[in-house]
């Protein structure tokens, strides 16, 4: 299958732009006959959205609207939106929970790194593919690069735990140039590292296809020009090649900036243990603990409903950022 | 499935950029040994003895060649019921999941539709902004769906980013035909079913793949929604081998079998587990690259 290749805001301006849609001349008309109207025309495509609205409405805006109980005492098997209003006293104590900032504090630092070393890292990959010039070995290496996507968090856990154990290979390197083995999964100034490198190893490779892709839609006669004016290769990779990825880039940073507070949360509870808590804890394991293994469920809400706020903020932020800067926004 | 972007126009390659086009290779023949090397080395693990292991003797050659934990994790009974259930869950969670997103999809392609951009931005919030883990969490369990296929399957039915590549796909198809079915009086869904979807062929492969590869790696839902083991899904079977919660009794007809085993135990597992992944990979990878691509067109 040839999927089109239309990327999100083709970089270079398209030859022949549509002409914009033709604003639709809706006469006036009472809504409430309009609604009729189309209910009655479009019925059975109305029909259709009415188990996936389901779907939303319950799993996930009830869940929304659950974060009430943030703000209401909940009782384990009482109502889901709580039992009585406790106000902000659950806000109150986590602002005033050292382990809350300790945590906070280790979320940023964790999504900051991973933000820094895997977000150029795809756009390296994907210009060095660029420049491949046999296509049998570039294939061969996009597919090989892919793979680590597809494995479960699982998967991937257990191979890193495999990999730095006591036993595995990376003390093995060490050994071999005399340094003591490492058990870096009890120490807690590895975790970083790690996680940061397993987060790597996985999604490298999966990160290069929409620069690929994006590489595709360069018009070919900016890399004439460039040449004309006796720009070499690398300076048509910075001059013509680069800008023409910004808008992919931007679009990227922007999603990846709104899911920085949920850094991959699954991963860090499988890889994590007591003894590196101090930099491996973030604010998803704390209040996984507080509230499913303690059932301290309001409180739990408490500081859920604050880590999907400042996601919300951070992407809205990010999205008005780019848009001011270099026009180029997801809305 | 070209994704060579290259430059048609050629400078004739100076000194320097074919200096530079052997390091090229040589950095990436890196990038694949580095992704690989972790494969190879489990691989070398499970068919290793524990004593080699354990002190660190192995690395991509398996010494002590012996296929008795393949033979120990073979005969849990709780494994293999573990793997059927991930099956089981897959095969349900992946039909239920086409079934909706297909219908929605269809109704937000359609461009006329009263009420559209309402039902679009119902979607497209929850990708910026989840109720969170605890209210899911309360919800599933009022909901009575503990211990049950349902935990795992229904609140996972519709991912939004599926849904807007497949809205996006069935945009781009051209309305005559089922303008001209409408004309003929075929109703909507059977315009869907046999007009829409035979047209469809491609996203909606890509999409089921989408769906069963995340099914089929899900472990959290189980964990946080299933005590019992013999509905866990083979990911949680790892989960707990690698958090050495399987140390008791209640999975451990492996580790009765042969104590003192666990990381080759462990290199097995994740052998059995990813192997179906594996080996489908060749054939599958193209639609989840056209997949994302298409994806790209909603950002």
């Amino acid at each position: 299958m040839s999927a089109p290749t239309t990327l999100v805001r083709p970089p270079v301006a398209p030859e022949g732009q549509l002409p914009a849609p033709p604003e639709a001349v809706v006469p006036r008309r009472p809504p409430g006959r309009a609604w009729r109207r189309a209910l009655r025309r479009d019925w059975q495509l109305y029909s259709l959205a009415v188990l996936p609205l389901l779907f939303f409405l319950i799993f996930r805006y009830l869940p929304m609207v659950g974060n009430v109980i943030a703000f209401r005492q909940y009782e384990p098997g009482g109502s889901i939106f709580g039992e009585q209003w406790v106000g902000l006293q659950y806000v109150q104590l986590f602002l005033h929970d050292p382990t809350f900032w300790h945590v906070f504090s280790n979320t940023l630092i964790l999504g900051a790194a991973t933000l820094v070393f895997t977000f150029p890292l795809p756009i390296i990959l994907a210009l060095l593919l660029n420049e491949v010039r046999a296509s049998a070995f570039k294939r061969f290496v996009q597919s090989v690069s892919y793979l680590p996507h597809f494995l479960s968090i699982v998967v991937v856990a257990a191979i890193v735990m495999q990999f730095v154990a006591v036993d595995g290979s990376l003390n093995q390197i060490l050994k071999a140039i005399g340094v003591q083995p490492i058990p870096f999964l009890q120490e807690p100034q590895w975790f970083r590292p790690i996680y940061v490198a397993s987060e790597a190893w996985q999604n490298v490779g999966w990160g290069t296809i929409l620069y690929l892709a994006a590489l595709t839609t360069i018009d070919p006669s900016l890399y004439e020009a460039a040449a004309i004016d006796g720009a070499n290769r690398w300076q048509q990779t910075w001059h013509v090649t680069l800008p023409g990825l910004l808008p992919t880039m931007i679009t990227l940073l922007i999603l990846n900036i709104g899911t920085f507070m949920n850094v991959g949360f699954e991963k860090i509870l499988l890889l994590y243990n007591p003894l590196t808590y101090s930099t491996a804890d973030v604010i998803t394991t704390y209040l996984y603990r507080l509230g499913v293994v303690s059932n301290d469920f309001s409180y739990a809400a408490a500081i859920g409903l604050f880590e999907g706020l400042i996601g919300l903020l951070l992407v809205g932020s990010a999205n008005l950022i780019a848009r001011r800067t270099v026009g180029t926004s997801l809305w | 499935m070209e994704l060579s972007g290259g430059r048609p126009w050629e400078p004739r390659p100076g000194r320097a950029y074919r200096v530079f086009q052997i390091v090229n290779v040589v950095i990436l023949c890196g990038v694949v040994l580095v992704t690989l090397y972790p494969f190879a080395n489990i691989v070398a693990r499970s068919f290793s003895s524990e004593t080699y292991i354990a002190s660190g003797q192995v690395n991509l050659i398996p010494r002590g060649f012996n296929l008795t934990t393949y033979k120990a994790v073979l005969s849990d009974p709780t494994f293999w019921t573990n793997y059927r259930n991930t099956v089981v869950y897959t095969a349900v969670a992946t039909f239920i999941s086409m079934t909706l997103t297909t219908s929605y999809a269809y109704v937000l392609s359609k461009k006329h539709l009263r009420g559209r951009n309402f039902l679009i931005g119902i979607a497209v919030f929850t990708m910026f902004f989840s109720g969170g883990l605890i209210p899911n969490y309360v919800l599933i369990n009022t909901l009575g769906m503990r211990n049950t296929m349902w935990a795992l399957v229904v609140p996972n039915a519709i991912s939004a980013f599926n849904l807007l590549v497949m809205k996006a796909f069935f945009e781009s198809l051209p309305p005559e035909l089922e303008e001209a079915a409408a004309v003929d009086g075929v109703d909507t869904y059977r315009i869907l079913l046999r007009i829409v979807l035979p047209l469809s062929k491609a996203v909606v492969a890509t999409m089921t793949l989408f769906y069963a590869v995340s099914f089929w790696n899900s472990w959290f839902s189980a964990f946080l929604y299933m005590d019992r083991p013999n509905l866990f899904p083979v990911t949680l079977y790892l989960r707990n081998l690698i958090a050495g919660a399987t140390s008791g009794s209640e999975t451990g007809a492996a580790m009765g079998y042969l104590p003192q085993i666990n990381a080759n135990i462990q290199s097995v597992t994740i052998i059995l587990t990813i192997l179906p992944i594996v080996l489908v990979y060749p054939f599958i990878q193209r639609y989840f690259i056209s997949g994302v691509r298409l994806g790209a067109v909603k950002g």
